[in-house]
């Protein structure tokens, strides 16, 4: 009999991800669909992003898997000049934060949008993209 | 309701990179301190030892120091809250004293990041944040911080330059402490590329808005009221302590022009102390980078939301001013040795009110404060000391 298979499905997220097993790889199975998704508690209806397995309001596990989808507006970003190990290939690149009103996505603009064409309060987009190394994340466009 | 005081302060001289292993780094402000207590081994009730995990080498680096300064066998364990760990000790320490368990409690923050190089602290230091969420994004301190510089400029019309004041008056005063790291005066001229210091880092914050990495210790002696008394001529007493956390994934702040974790302790410890910002004579604030010295003038109270830097524009922070701040080069000039910074802030504080800062000394200050603040204002502590 073959061992049983680790999901390590969250290996594959970013650059370089520190995190292997969580209970909530479903997000990489819905990110190579093309979805980013957040999770809701179905108990109490709290939308939860970056997802989570658990609801610390309700103690509740019972959650649902819900698209981030339409526009959120620019709440903060910066230019990196100088990365962190295992990131200066990358260089130059721009995190940033959306407010998506029940809640907010951190992440990076995709490369395509200057940076002079940022403006705190814009309305951008999320989108799925897919990296070398059969990496997976997900950048911010115009809307 | 009896009282908690500071008897001993220490502090080794801040480095690049110290010449010597963790244990003789920590012996330096040790000694320090327990001159200055005119305290022996025995007298240490237990020690509480401070660190950021991430650069140390040494697992339980606790055990390894109680042998060396010979705190054995009394209690001895370990603190953290990244870049506020010292001051976390220092609450931990008031407790242990204030509950009664302990008349003398030893507060050891020590940082040796020399070990490893700029871009590896960077990811190390990253990894303080959201390893799950964010790391994989490639985040750094320094950019995190960016994020707030970007959102108070948007929200309130900062400029680069306003920042730069911030460096130019830490500069200033490290000439006169012994201890700084980079004991040189700036000029707006620095941050003019090709002047590296003008270069921009992570957008908008430029090399000059940010401290340098350091190596060194910190050492404070808490004692009840009655040890206080026996051993020392002018303890410090404290006041107000507050402490607060906010959502590590910057996904979970409301805004990027506050440090809400820093707000509230500095509610918590106003309102232990029964005092308001205009009862601070002297100030220690996190400058890890200029912003953060901004946002800290506002969660402080000492200037309302948005005006922190009309507050610096008007040299209200320089030592003549209406509230001096950093008059010890704060971290952008002494650089910023994580665990021991909090411990080197309260020492600063501690000579301040006993009248002993030598150059740096500000006119007959009674009430000091320290804020330190760990992480992007992930941890927060604000203390206010007082010389009654
Ligand atoms: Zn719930």
């Amino acid at each position: 009999m073959s061992k049983k298979e680790i999901d390590n499905r969250f290996s594959k997220f970013g650059t370089v991800s520190f995190t292997g097993i969580t209970r909530i790889n479903d997000f990489i199975g819905y990110l190579e669909q093309g979805k980013l998704m957040g999770t809701k508690c179905k108990k109490c209806g709290i939308h939860y992003f970056p997802p989570r397995a658990d609801c610390s309001h309700s103690l509740d596990s019972d959650m649902e898997w819900f698209e981030v989808q339409g526009a959120g507006k620019l709440l903060s970003f910066s230019t990196l000049t100088f990365a962190p190990t295992g990131f200066t290939q990358d260089l130059p690149y721009t995190i940033a934060v959306l407010d998506y009103g029940d809640y907010k996505v951190f992440g990076r603009v995709d490369k395509a949008v200057a940076e002079n064409d940022l403006a705190v309060g814009m309305a951008m987009k999320a989108v799925v993209q897919q990296l070398p190394n059969e990496h997976i994340t997900y950048v911010f466009q115009k809307a | 309701m009896s009282k908690v005081g500071i008897i001993g302060v220490g502090q080794s001289k801040f480095v690049r990179a110290y010449p010597g292993s963790i244990r003789e780094m920590v012996f330096e402000s040790f000694k320090e301190a327990m001159g200055d207590a005119k305290m022996k081994e025995k007298d240490i009730d237990a020690t509480i030892v401070c660190s950021a995990p991430e650069y140390d080498k040494q697992r339980s680096p606790s055990g390894v120091f109680a042998e060396y300064l010979g705190l054995n066998p009394q209690p001895t364990f370990y603190a953290e809250s990244l870049c506020s760990s010292s001051t976390t000790g220092l609450r931990l320490a008031y407790s242990l004293v204030k509950s009664g368990l302990h008349d003398a409690v030893m507060v050891l923050g020590f940082q040796k990041m020399s070990e490893i190089s700029a871009a590896e602290s960077q990811e190390r230091m990253g990894r303080g944040a959201d390893i799950q969420w964010e790391a994989p994004f490639g985040t750094m301190m320094p950019a995190y911080y960016a994020m707030f510089a970007r959102g108070h400029m948007a929200k309130y019309g900062t400029t680069p330059d306003d920042l730069a004041l911030v460096r130019l008056k830490a500069s200033k005063y490290a000439v006169f402490n012994d201890r700084a790291m980079i004991r040189k005066e700036l000029t707006m001229d620095a941050f003019t590329a090709p002047n590296p210091l003008g270069n921009i880092l992570s957008s908008p914050l430029r090399v000059g808005d940010c401290c340098s990495n350091a190596d060194g210790s910190s050492c404070l002696i808490v004692a009840s009221e009655k040890k206080a008394k026996e051993f020392s001529e002018k303890p410090v007493w404290i006041k107000g302590l507050g402490s607060a956390s906010a959502s590590v994934n910057m996904a979970g702040r409301e805004v990027f022009y506050s440090l809400p974790a820093a707000t509230e302790a500095a509610r918590q410890a106003y309102a232990m102390a029964g005092m308001k910002p205009d009862d601070i004579d002297v100030a220690e604030v996190h400058d890890c980078f200029t912003i953060a010295e901004v946002l800290a003038y506002e969660s402080l109270g000492f200037a309302k939301p948005g005006e922190g830097p009309a507050l610096i524009r008007a040299k209200e922070t320089y030592k003549e001013g209406k509230i001096p701040v950093n008059v010890d080069g704060g971290l952008l000039s002494k650089g910023h040795p994580i665990g021991a910074t909090g411990g080197s802030q309260v020492r600063t504080i501690v000579l301040q009110l006993r009248g002993e800062a030598g150059d740096m000394q500000v006119k007959d200050p009674s009430i000091g404060l320290v804020h330190n603040v760990g992480g992007v204002g992930l941890y927060a502590n604000v203390t206010i000391l007082g010389r009654e």
